[in-house]
């Protein structure tokens, strides 16, 4: 298993996606750090690898950037030669097989999300080693470990699409408040039968918490 | 079972020195070091386009290789590109996708943009898995508008409206995120790039003598060489020429007496 070389692009992070009833919900920080220095305060890890199937970024940015933009080609190709575009478990399924075939050399933590009609909403998780897992929903990067308590207490499988934005909002903004490699601002993006709403929460307009 | 052969691959770059280096350095043998830029480049977006600027020393260790290095590199002619990290990596990787780019551009029959530069960059450098040291930072003036990324040695991209790299990146980015606004002024952007590169000329000892600016905007490129130079030495204050005859030198006998009996040389211009 690698880690990441001196000097390598790192997105420290907090990701997660969620799934209701007709559609995801994807959330993540906006740092990007080179060792103790913040390269991009305002990065979006939410990338389109396709119309309704978007992926959240984490570990080395270098990778996760090459890896999506390979899913994308494959994604593209997919859609020009079956005529219809392609589900999100062969979205996850192409990552995976990057992810798994080049464990090695790679260090990437990848969620992928979206909705398609014939599975309807779906999130899947690739860790560090390459597995895939279709989940409810799914949390990662290194500012997961501060709210997996949060999720298992909060999370229900019948909340609205409000309550599933709410639900994100507040769960990057705690995991940004105790990682240091987690912080910046909120983007999100909820994906439904009928596209792709983006979302964006400035720093100083974060849920109320404690704070010290 | 056959016995496996070594195939020896021209491909990719050969770690079969390496051992022997490592071998050599405990021995107390000084590997010669590659020449870097230190360096402080920057890049911001303003109203009418896009404005890069660069510090102009190169460093080898301690010593200064070079006062007055180029640092912004043409890749188009509406693109441009600053480099920070190894000078030769900068160099030969922007030369070689400038030449890929204009050959892109007489393919498809249309001026080259500036996402294309950056794609071809970041896919180079991820390919060589960040052993390629460049630092770069690519701005231009394209069909669908100004833009302007910052690229790192491993492949990593951003897409930021003000970007600072190199050793003085920090002291560059304090300037940035104190005085950049949305929409300035062509004026007001020049200087504010002029001030970050001094900040890090000032403040960084990898980076010194000039500035260059870059400014790139719709249908036009203003390359401003030196557009400041805050370094220049001053006049010295005494002369320090020696006089003619100071140094003694040594004649051998028979071209001595040789010299006696000729005549004077006629040093006459």
């Amino acid at each position: 298993m690698s880690t990441l070389k001196p000097g390598e692009v790192s997105m420290g992070t907090t990701i997660m996606a969620v799934e209701f009833d007709g559609g995801v919900v994807l959330g993540a920080d906006s740092r990007t750090t080179t060792g103790a220095y913040i390269a991009n305060r305002v990065t979006d890890k939410l990338t389109k690898v396709h119309d309704r199937i978007y992926c959240c970024r984490s570990g080395s940015a270098a990778d996760t950037q090459a890896i999506a933009d390979i899913v994308k080609y494959h994604l593209d190709m997919y859609t020009a030669q079956h005529g219809e575009a392609p589900t999100v478990k062969v979205a996850a399924s192409l990552f995976q097989e990057i992810c798994y075939q080049n464990k090695g050399g790679l260090m990437a933590g990848i969620i992928i999300a979206g909705y398609d009609e014939r599975d309807g909403a779906s999130v899947y998780d690739i860790p560090l080693g390459g597995s895939l897992h279709r989940e409810p929903f799914s949390v990662g990067g290194s500012g997961s470990s501060y709210i997996y308590g949060y999720c298992d207490k909060v999370f229900r499988p019948d909340m609205t699409k409000e309550e599933c934005v709410e639900f994100v909002k507040n769960t990057v903004s705690l995991a940004m408040t105790r990682d240091g490699s987690s912080g910046g601002v909120v983007r999100l993006a909820v994906i439904d039968k009928d596209g792709v709403e983006r979302m964006f929460v400035p720093g100083n307009q974060l849920p109320v918490q404690y704070l010290g | 079972m056959t016995p496996h052969t070594e195939q020896t691959s021209t491909a990719g770059f050969k770690f079969d020195n390496v051992k022997r280096n490592q071998l050599l350095c405990d021995k107390g043998y000084k590997l010669a070091s590659a020449t870097k830029t230190g360096t402080t480049i920057v890049g911001l977006i303003f109203k009418d386009g896009v404005v890069l600027g660069a510090d102009t020393r190169a460093t080898n260790g301690p010593i200064v290789a070079d006062k007055n290095c180029e640092k912004i590199h043409y890749i188009a002619p509406n693109i441009y590109c600053c480099g920070a990290g190894t000078a030769a990596d900068t160099e030969f990787t922007t030369n070689m996708i400038s030449s890929q780019i204009a050959l892109h551009s007489l393919t498809t029959g249309r001026d080259a943009r500036v996402v294309t530069a950056m794609t071809m960059l970041k896919q180079h450098l991820f390919r060589h898995q960040g052993h390629i040291g460049a630092a770069l930072i690519v701005g231009g003036y394209d069909v669908s508008g100004p833009h302007l990324f910052n690229i790192y040695p491993h492949g990593s991209t951003d897409s930021l409206p003000y970007v600072t790299m190199g050793s003085g990146s920090l002291a560059a980015m304090s300037m940035f995120e104190s005085r950049w606004r949305s929409q300035m002024s062509r004026e007001d952007a020049i200087e504010l790039v002029k001030d970050a590169i001094e900040a890090g000329i000032f403040n960084d000892l990898g980076s010194g003598s000039n500035v260059d600016v870059c400014v790139l905007t719709k249908g036009n490129t203003e390359v401003l060489r030196n557009y400041a130079r805050p370094n220049e030495r001053a006049v010295k204050e005494q002369v320090y020429t020696f006089n003619r005859g100071t140094t003694e030198f040594y004649v051998p006998r028979a071209a001595a007496q040789a010299a006696e009996a000729a005549t004077a040389m006629d040093t006459s211009a």
